[in-house]
């Protein structure tokens, strides 16, 4: 792939504060018209790395491009190339919906022949036509982060850094500005942060998570899950006249003669049947044994099913707890990256 | 006006740089939004309408230019060099304070804009306010002419000296503004300072041997200068130093806000 096609890089960034290292010598690229998630607890250092992609702050050390330009040497032409949406866009309150586009496209020099077309282009995309008239003040929570995602598209960015543009929102506006994410993510590269990974595996193709100031896990979605090594299975039994089923304790010592190691689960369910989450280590398939076990106990196998474990669970173990994987993570992060990129240039 | 064809050479394969307005471009627009927003919320209002009520209470209440028995804006001129330490810091308490607290100024200083334009953006918005002030005034002068012979020449140095004094407290508050995220804070601050040395000048007494280089310090020695109609370059330099030093070190405190 020709260096061009680099639209984020960063080499070995940190930005310490005091005694803490809010960025920890975090190195990734992202590729041209990728669609990134940016994951992580909160404090873990997405908006701290977004604030210094956007020159808003400087690195401690390291180096950072966007669009080929160093963010530390270039910062002009950094913020020119690239739109950006902060965490909880702020936004002046006393302003006119209309009006403070046109003063995002004076700062951004759209030539004024332009700027009426641009504003209404921005508008389509981001549905902004019913609050038109309104000041910003009037907007709701939703429509305010519509207007920030406007000004940020105003001048058709080839990069775009959205810092958690769907947090505060509620179901529906989130799914809104999702899908307009997907939408203009069709033509330009994304660097998004959000909390909800329902909405990473809607909108992204490929996830960052990073863990105390350092990137734990870097790959697509699916691939993240895969690799964690574990799968989970649910089994619903029906022991019919067998009493005994309805107490959990006899299925779930046969489970664990099957898999010694399983980690079982009794999840809710109405009386008449056992319902268990299994989670199994490796990537093996148990749904044969599992069913031999329900025929030789004589019990009837309601469910039987088998899921890799979700990004979710991915996320939780990379991020909770003393168990979060540290350096040793990083080096299976990179092995990680080393994957994405093969694959990424096999395509 | 836009320098669109710019395109990089610092990095090989780097985009084509976008569109980044020229300086004057970016500081007007700055500078508009700033002006305007003053009369979006009541602060515009407030300060025009207690400017002219002070003005105009000083100004008429003791007939000050009739005790003088010649027709001049002298007495004016004073009552309002008394009203700038006051008036300068409500105008500028918001120029930064306000927006580091509510978050704006991130994505002011994100957009392709220089430093030092967001800050000359926001001192002129800020000056333009007063020079609505000032501007409101000049009916006085009307009034006073036709009551007698008005020599114009003080009337315009006067009027001069209220825009660099003015300007020069404005500078100021921006600057304390820039410090802190509390706009009632910067406006203590920058009051209490400005009023401190105007007042330093009207007690050179207590200062002994140090009391030229003192009244050298105060605004309000420069501002008197020029009123008088004298228009002396020692006075320009004074007041044009104060603005670019506290200028600086707003863009310094700016630049900080990086680092920190």
């Amino acid at each position: 792939m020709a260096t061009s096609d680099v639209m984020i890089e960063t080499r070995e960034l940190s930005k310490v504060y005091g005694a803490q290292r809010a960025v920890d010598k975090i190195s990734f690229e992202i590729r041209r018209g990728e669609v990134v998630g940016f994951l992580g607890p909160n404090g873990a250092g997405k908006s701290t790395t977004m604030k210094i992609l956007t020159c808003f702050i400087s690195p401690s050390e390291g180096t950072a491009k966007v669009g080929g330009f160093d963010v530390f040497d270039d910062p002009l032409s950094v913020r020119s190339v690239l739109g950006y949406l902060p965490q909880r866009a702020s936004l002046y309150p006393e302003m006119g919906v209309v009006e403070y586009l046109e003063f995002a496209a004076d700062l951004r020099a759209i030539p004024k022949d332009k700027r009426r077309g641009k504003i209404k282009e921005v508008v389509e995309i981001c549905g902004l036509k019913d609050v038109l008239a309104k000041t910003i003040n009037e907007l709701s929570y939703g429509y305010r982060q519509r207007v920030g995602l406007a000004q940020a598209l105003i001048h058709d960015p080839p990069i775009l850094i959205l810092d958690e543009p769907t947090a505060d929102l509620d179901p529906n506006e989130s799914a809104e500005v999702i899908s307009y994410i997907k939408e203009i993510g069709k033509t330009r590269t994304i660097m998004l942060s959000t909390h909800d990974l329902v909405e990473v595996k809607e909108a992204c193709a490929r996830v960052l998570i990073v863990n105390r100031g350092k990137i734990v896990a870097d790959g697509a979605p699916d691939d993240l899950a895969a690799k964690s090594g574990s799968v989970k299975y649910v089994l619903a039994v029906d022991g019919g006249k067998d009493e005994t089923v309805r107490k959990s304790g006899p299925v779930i010592e046969a489970v664990k003669r099957v898999v010694s190691d399983a980690v079982v689960k009794e999840l809710p369910s109405d009386d008449r049947a056992t319902l268990l989450e299994v989670s199994v280590k490796g990537s093996g398939d148990h749904r044969r044994e599992f069913f031999r076990m329900a025929v030789e106990n004589k019990w009837d196998l309601l469910e039987l099913r088998r899921e890799a474990v979700q990004l979710e669970e991915v996320f939780r173990q990379l991020t909770v707890g003393e168990g979060a994987p540290r350096r040793n993570a990083g080096s299976k992060a990179s092995e990680t990256v080393a994957a994405t990129k093969e694959s990424s240039s096999d395509v | 006006m836009s320098d669109t064809e710019t395109t990089a050479t610092t990095a090989a394969g780097a985009l084509r740089r976008g569109s980044i307005g020229t300086p004057i471009n970016n500081t007007l627009a700055i500078a508009r939004r700033e002006f305007v927003s003053y009369f979006s919320s009541p602060l515009g209002y407030i300060v025009i309408g207690m400017f002219l009520l002070l003005v105009g209470f000083l100004f008429f209440i003791p007939f000050a230019f009739l005790t003088l028995g010649k027709a001049t804006l002298q007495p004016m001129f004073n009552s309002i060099s008394w009203l700038l330490p006051l008036i300068c810091p409500a105008i500028a308490m918001r120029t930064f304070a306000e927006e580091s607290r509510t978050g704006t100024l991130e994505m002011l200083i994100t957009q392709p804009v220089r430093d030092w334009e967001v800050i000359l953006g926001k001192f002129f918005g800020a000056l333009g306010l007063l020079a609505v002030c000032i501007i409101g005034t000049f009916s006085y002068p009307v009034i006073i002419s036709r009551m007698g012979e008005l020599d114009w020449g003080p009337v315009a140095g006067g009027y001069l000296g209220l825009l660099l004094g003015g300007a020069a407290y404005i500078s100021f508050g921006v600057m304390v503004s820039s410090f802190t995220k509390d706009q009632i804070t910067a406006f203590f601050v920058s009051f209490i300072v400005g009023a401190v040395f105007f007042l330093m000048n009207k007690a050179l007494i207590f200062f002994g041997g140090a009391a030229s280089v003192i009244e050298y310090l105060c605004p309000d020695y420069h501002f008197a200068s020029i009123a008088r109609g004298v228009i002396d370059a020692r006075n320009i330099i004074y007041f044009a130093s104060v603005i670019f030093i506290c200028l600086l070190a707003t863009a310094r405190s700016l630049e900080s806000r990086r680092w920190s």
